[in-house]
């Protein structure tokens, strides 16, 4: 059987020998297999290939790789609607499905904004009708984004959005963000908060210090985040509702979240992919493709961000999905646009992690794939018997090198242009269709 | 004053100058060689040289700046070239158009050199790496003004006959000021103690790390000092924004007879201009036998002729 049958779905079962199955949902990291039949999971591990399987199946023998639960990503924006020629529904589903991201969370900054059900309801059909992955939106939490009135949680919620939040903006009324946290406790939503004061970020395009004050840079001080963090966490522990920080940046927000978990209060937080590969160094001559929000901090953040990630600290890793075109970027760059592209980047890059010991794969595999699926409440992220057939086959180690011009988003303002990967998906599935099959060139 | 080495290819091995930040102190030494040449040209009754002659330089200025582009200008011309000046409003570049657009069309009309000043941190580089002439960084934000701190060093070195071990006192808005970045890596790099004098809110993080000593205190920061080196108070900065006021800002910081008498007795002061009377120096010593800033405006086109005149050995001949 070629990739073309494969490709666009047959509900055909496959079996995944000699794998190495990992499944942080079990602890589990063994030489074994995986069978999938009806879109879910059969049986994955050591014992899954005892007795017969499922007749008429098609056998993979994995020569080792592994197989794990496809990625969930929390944080994407797509440029739909408004943006099409920045990203389609369909054009970031390829790129998701290309880096093994099985399901996506879009963020509502979109045009129009994603803060009514008919908006919410729209994404979800025309995600059905355009790409194979999985795609859940998240609405607005403020009406337009403007972070003045709520918008209908609830009857969003109902509509199909995963999460309620303000997409790049924070929220400066501290009395709108307790308002909506205890509102959305009645039903168990999750208010997921990019934490960045505005007024102090200011003019600010890059993390404050040395290099910005080198560059003639405006610094963003690490205070910006802080400073929301710590009243975020406060408001969570007023209202026991659901938090989550977007994405933190530096050591002293990692300390809050600790604390945070430590009282036993209902947060969480994300880190992108970016914040745990690169640092403000990154910028050299003023590269736009490493401008972002928050902005990329020092050597030691890093760390305590990858330190954060091992001991479970950091509950997941997102690309942030931020597509950036010429037209937003080709400009100097305190006036360029912030974000990066990451969807088909963000395993590869987190497989760096792995090579240089700073993580286990069951490690890695929860916060990329099995904690934000809790999070979301999903039944994916997962290989447990019954669960949806949503995996990935990754070789871990083959070298390749990242060019931009192959990357499958409509854009391509990548950081890791030129990078040097080892590791990529081989094959990716969702509800145990073959959406993605590695085609070496 | 012994005439200078010529200056090559060899010894200024750089195609564009976007920063002091790149440039050997010999390569700095070189071109304030060179400036001094250029001086006396410009004080003969035939102020031509034709290094530059059939050579178009474009002015490109998408910030105002009346003294900074008239001086390179008449440096332009000066060598020969033929100078056309291009002022953009930021609004209009906000249209629509990309810088690197702007370079893409500006690249087509053939300029041999291109004299930008921009808005934007790093603007000037985006250019350079767009164009296939030489570029010149005129200012560009609050990085770099390369020419300012060539001028000031040459200015300074003709009254003190060195620039090494002088103390230098950069006083004010040295968060926004590219003038005190280019500065403070040249007299560095030529061996000077410098010192930053403001109020805190107007020093940006990091500072200390480029080599400098850092005062809050104006007179203890100009004591023992050699040169005195104002530095321009934008107006949108005074009002609440970074000082409360200009009275207060005068008091701790402007410079007037009385603070300046804590630095040496033949300190001599600097600005680049425009200078704000009252708000960051006080006319007394602005026009006082200690200033030499009406010197420094010669300095410029000297120093920009020394650019210019660097970069014609780069330009292609063929």
């Amino acid at each position: 059987m070629n990739a073309a049958t494969r490709l666009n779905g047959t509900d055909r079962p496959v079996v995944f020998l000699n794998a190495r199955v990992i499944d942080p949902s079990r602890n589990l990291e063994a030489i074994g297999a995986v069978i999938v039949a009806d879109k879910r999971i059969v049986a994955a591990g050591p014992d899954a290939a005892r007795g017969a399987g499922p007749a008429g199946a098609e056998v993979v023998d994995c020569a080792g790789a592994i197989v794990a639960p496809g990625l969930v990503d929390m944080r994407a924006f797509v440029g739909e609607p408004g943006a099409e020629h920045r990203e389609t529904l369909m054009s970031a589903g390829h790129a998701a499905a290309a880096g093994g991201v099985t399901t996506i969370v879009t963020m509502p900054d979109t045009d129009p904004v994603i803060d009514d059900i008919a908006l919410v309801d729209f994404i979800v059909r025309r995600a059905g009708v355009e790409t194979e992955i999985r795609v859940h939106p998240m609405a607005a939490l403020t009406k337009g984004l403007a972070g003045k009135e709520m918008t209908e949680l609830r009857l969003l919620g109902e509509a199909g959005a995963v999460g309620f939040t303000d997409g790049r903006r924070s929220i400066t009324d501290a009395a709108l963000l307790r308002r909506a946290l205890t509102y959305a406790r009645d039903f168990g939503g999750l208010v997921m908060h990019h934490t960045a004061d505005p007024n102090l970020v200011g003019a600010g395009v890059m993390n404050e210090g040395e290099v910005a004050t080198r560059l003639g840079l405006s610094g963003i001080p690490k205070e910006a985040e802080i400073v929301v963090l710590e009243r975020d966490v406060r408001l969570a522990g007023l209202t026991r509702g659901r938090y989550h920080a977007a994405q933190i940046s530096c050591a002293e927000s990692l300390d809050i979240v600790r604390r945070a978990k430590a009282a036993g209060l209902a947060v969480t937080c994300g880190v992108s992919i970016n914040h745990l590969s690169l640092n403000e160094n990154d910028i050299g001559p003023y590269r736009t493709f490493f401008k972002l929000s928050p902005p990329l901090r020092s050597e030691a953040d890093r760390q305590a961000m990858v330190a954060g990630l091992a001991d479970g600290s950091i509950d997941v890793v997102v690309s942030s999905h931020d597509p950036q075109d010429v037209d937003t970027k080709r400009y100097p760059f305190a006036e360029a646009a912030d974000g990066a592209v990451g969807l088909e980047t963000m395993l590869p890059a987190a497989l760096r992690l792995v090579h240089s010991g700073d993580i286990g794969l069951v490690g890695l595999f929860r916060a990329l794939a099995t904690r934000p699926a809790e999070i979301l409440g999903l039944e994916v992220g997962k290989l447990a018997p019954g669960a949806p057939a949503d995996l990935i086959v990754v070789d871990p180690d083959t070298p390749w090198i990242c060019e931009a011009e192959l990357l499958r988003s409509r854009s391509k303002n990548t950081p890791f242009e030129g990078a040097r990967f080892q590791g990529r998906v081989l094959r990716t599935l969702v509800a145990g269709r073959t959406v993605y099959e590695y085609a070496p060139a | 004053m012994n005439a200078p080495p010529p200056l090559s290819a060899v010894t200024f091995p750089h195609r564009h100058l976007l920063g002091i930040e790149g440039l050997s102190p010999g390569e700095i030494v070189a071109l304030l060689d060179l400036a001094e040449d250029e001086i006396a040209v410009s004080r003969q009754v035939e102020k031509k040289k034709a290094v530059l002659r059939g050579r178009t330089q474009i002015n490109l200025f998408f910030e105002a700046s009346t003294r900074t582009q008239s001086s390179f200008e008449i440096a332009g011309k000066r060598l020969g070239a033929d100078v056309m000046n291009m002022s953009i409003g930021a609004s209009s570049v906000k249209k629509g158009e990309t810088l690197v657009d702007t370079a893409i069309t500006l690249n087509a009309m053939r300029p041999d050199i291109l004299v930008v000043r921009h808005h934007a941190a790093g603007a000037v580089e985006l250019l350079a790496r767009k164009m296939s002439c030489s570029v010149i960084n005129a200012g560009d934000g609050q990085h770099e003004h390369p020419t300012q701190a060539l001028l000031d060093a040459l200015t300074i070195r003709r009254h003190k006959g060195r620039i090494a071990g002088l103390v230098v006192a950069i006083c004010g808005d040295i968060a926004h000021s590219r003038v005190a970045r280019s500065n403070i890596l040249l007299l560095n790099a030529l061996g000077a103690a410098v010192r930053v004098i403001g109020p805190s809110t107007l020093l940006p993080a990091g500072i200390e790390r480029l080599g400098v000593e850092v005062f809050t205190d104006m007179r203890r920061g100009l004591a023992g000092a050699d040169i005195v080196m104002m530095l321009r108070l934008q107006r949108e900065r005074m009002d609440g924004g970074y000082v409360p006021s200009v009275r207060e800002y005068f008091h701790f910081f402007g410079l007037d007879r009385e603070k300046l008498a804590w630095a040496k007795t033949d300190a001599l002061v600097m600005h680049p201009g425009p200078m704000n009377r009252g708000v960051e120096i006080d006319s007394a010593v602005a026009d006082g036998p200690q200033s030499l800033i009406r010197e420094q405006v010669e300095m410029g086109v000297a120093v920009r002729m020394a650019v210019l005149e660097a970069l014609a050995a780069h330009l292609p001949n063929d």
